[in-house]
């Protein structure tokens, strides 16, 4: 059996949710920050991708990259090619994953004690102290869930993934396409066994968040 | 040691607009909540930006809208005291404390001061515990150290003792003291009660919507805080609109009375206040006849209300307070006020 849906899937995944990792936590970091109109219009672009039709995603994403557009033209230029290829599948995953992500921390840092972070000005701590040292510890539920949301959607993206990079064996094949392109061609089995796959891995990963959450609260109980 | 402020700053439904002075002396505000306090705090501490207005602390200016100097938080050198201590909650308490020498570079006199401060506000032991294993009296005691390791020029202190339950209260104030009076240099103590800020305080200023009514001295100012409104913050009962009727005289329309004053009346006089333990039978001036319409037992005291003969019938009753064992068999039927007992408000 050829498992490279399966490596694929996973780097696609894993490097797709370092990215909405970081530009998630900079855009909730400053959205929670900003005067409420334009909050709730940022709100709107950025959780856009939650709500639309994956494909529709997919559309837009063609419609930005595909080798005829000027931007395609453009990146093709540096040998960066975001259609039919298995890195062009991170960004078909980040986009549609992002908003998972973004939604997450926002809430956890919006529903942070902004008292701890003004204490820890006046003694002196610089901004990115306070920021990792302070603001994530106290916030590190919400954005863990964030993550692992954000991981999880994208290891299961399958539309706009479709529209962006097709469907090429050992090329841009995912476990998502595969299990669709198997079915479709009647192989029921190895449809089943890559459904399979994917249930372990997805059940993995809840049962680690589980495991962290009670951990957690063990710590915290411990701590009253 | 002196910080001058004098700030304006809008906020739509109310305007902030403060200027004070304080020299080597702690300094309460005592106002409402939602008044505008722990905002003036806040732009000290830079952490609010007043729209203009300048903030000097011993010499060094801190904010100057004119200048353009608005220092950041972290150069202002200002202990702040937060309502809730803003300990942080995913470090120890020892680690707390270090985030307070951050500012120190050598590892020895950070260590040595680290192990003094411990010492000196008895937190040894605790070292390795976290916030929320800390008493309230830990938490603040681990606040205050964390903050005075940091070598403040000026504490300010956000309702220190409000998140605390009455018996543990009066202990930390008497430790806040002792605090105070070690650091030796200016404090800020913003509370809305009269008690601590009495119990605390040189100085006090008397803040209501965004406005300074009053400053002076602790004694000064509750024996005539001067408006309604640092009357009824200094817990004044009995607070009724009057007139000027003569140079030393007094007219309460609604009591119908006359009171002699111990000061000459200005013309803008507004109201008088009467504290309601200055009420005397024995006292042979300034008396009236009076009818008792209710009475409330406390653990020490009785309070009676009563009416004068001479008042309005819609009147609120009159509050006069006296110790349990002062109470008469009968009630009074005449009551004076010492000529000296009657506050004097104009705003």
């Amino acid at each position: 059996m050829d498992l490279y849906p399966l490596w694929n899937s996973l780097r696609i995944a894993a490097i797709s949710s370092v990215l909405v990792f970081f530009s998630g936590i900079f855009l909730a970091y400053y959205a929670a920050r900003l005067p409420s109109a334009v909050k709730g219009i940022l709100d709107v672009l950025l959780t856009l991708p939650m709500v639309l039709p994956p494909t529709v995603c997919g559309y837009f994403l063609l419609i930005l990259f595909g080798a005829r557009r000027p931007l395609g033209m453009f990146l093709a230029e540096y040998g960066i090619k975001f259609t039919m290829t298995w890195y062009g599948g991170i960004l078909a995953a980040a986009v549609v994953a992002f908003p998972l992500m973004y939604r997450t921390a926002r809430g956890a840092f919006e529903s942070f004690d902004e008292t701890l972070a003004y204490s820890g000005q006046t003694l002196g701590l610089s901004n990115t102290y306070i920021f990792w040292r302070i603001r994530m510890p106290a916030c590190r539920q919400g954005i863990l869930a964030g993550t692992v949301l954000a991981f999880a959607r994208a290891l299961g993206e399958y539309g706009a993934t479709s529209m962006l990079i097709g469907y090429t064996p050992g090329k841009t094949a995912t476990i998502s396409t595969t299990v669709y392109q198997l079915w479709r061609t009647n192989d029921n089995e190895g449809a089943f066994r890559w459904v399979m796959i994917n249930v372990a891995i997805s059940a993995v990963v809840l049962l680690a968040v589980n495991m962290l959450e009670t951990k957690q609260k063990r710590v915290s109980r411990r701590g009253k | 040691m002196s910080l001058s402020v004098s700030i304006r700053k809008n906020f739509g439904s109310f305007k902030l607009d403060t200027s004070f002075e304080t020299n080597e002396a702690v300094l309460g505000f005592l106002g409402a909540s939602g008044c505008g306090k722990s905002m003036t705090l806040k732009c000290i501490a830079g952490i609010e930006r007043p729209d203009e207005g300048r903030i000097v602390l011993n010499g060094r200016v801190l904010f100057d809208s004119q200048a353009h100097i608005n220092l950041r938080p972290q150069e202002r050198r200002v202990g702040y005291l937060f309502q809730n201590y803003g300990l942080f909650p995913n470090m120890t308490l020892e680690q707390n404390i270090r985030c307070g020498l951050c500012r120190e570079k050598d590892a020895d006199r950070r260590e040595r001061a680290l192990r003094e401060i411990i010492d000196q506000m008895v937190l040894s032991g605790l070292e390795d515990h976290r916030p929320s294993q800390l008493s309230g009296g830990q938490q603040q005691r681990t606040a205050l150290a964390r903050i005075l390791v940091n070598g403040p020029e000026i504490l300010l202190l956000d309702e220190p003792f409000s998140a605390l339950d009455a018996y543990l209260k009066l202990q930390l104030e008497t430790e806040m003291k002792q605090i105070l009076r070690e650091f030796g240099g200016d404090a800020i103590l913003v509370s809305h009660s009269r008690d601590e800020i009495y119990r605390l305080c040189d100085e006090v200023a008397i803040m209501d919507s965004g406005h300074l009514l009053g400053k002076g001295s602790v004694k000064k100012m509750f024996s005539d805080p001067g408006s309604r409104q640092g009357a009824v913050l200094t817990g004044c009962k009995n607070i009724e609109a009057a007139e000027k009727s003569g140079e030393y005289e007094v007219y309460v329309p609604r009591w119908g009375m006359r009171f002699t004053t111990a000061t000459p009346v200005e013309d803008h006089l507004c109201a008088i206040g009467i504290r309601a333990h200055h009420f005397r039978p024995d006292v042979e001036v300034n008396r009236g006849r009076v009818i008792f319409v209710d009475e409330t037992e406390e653990p020490f005291e009785w309070i009676e209300k009563f009416r004068y003969e001479s008042a309005n019938e819609n009147c609120e009753p009159v509050w006069w307070r006296l110790a349990k064992e002062a109470k008469p068999q009968d009630p009074p039927q005449v009551l004076g006020v010492a000529p000296e007992n009657i506050m004097l408000l104009y705003q």
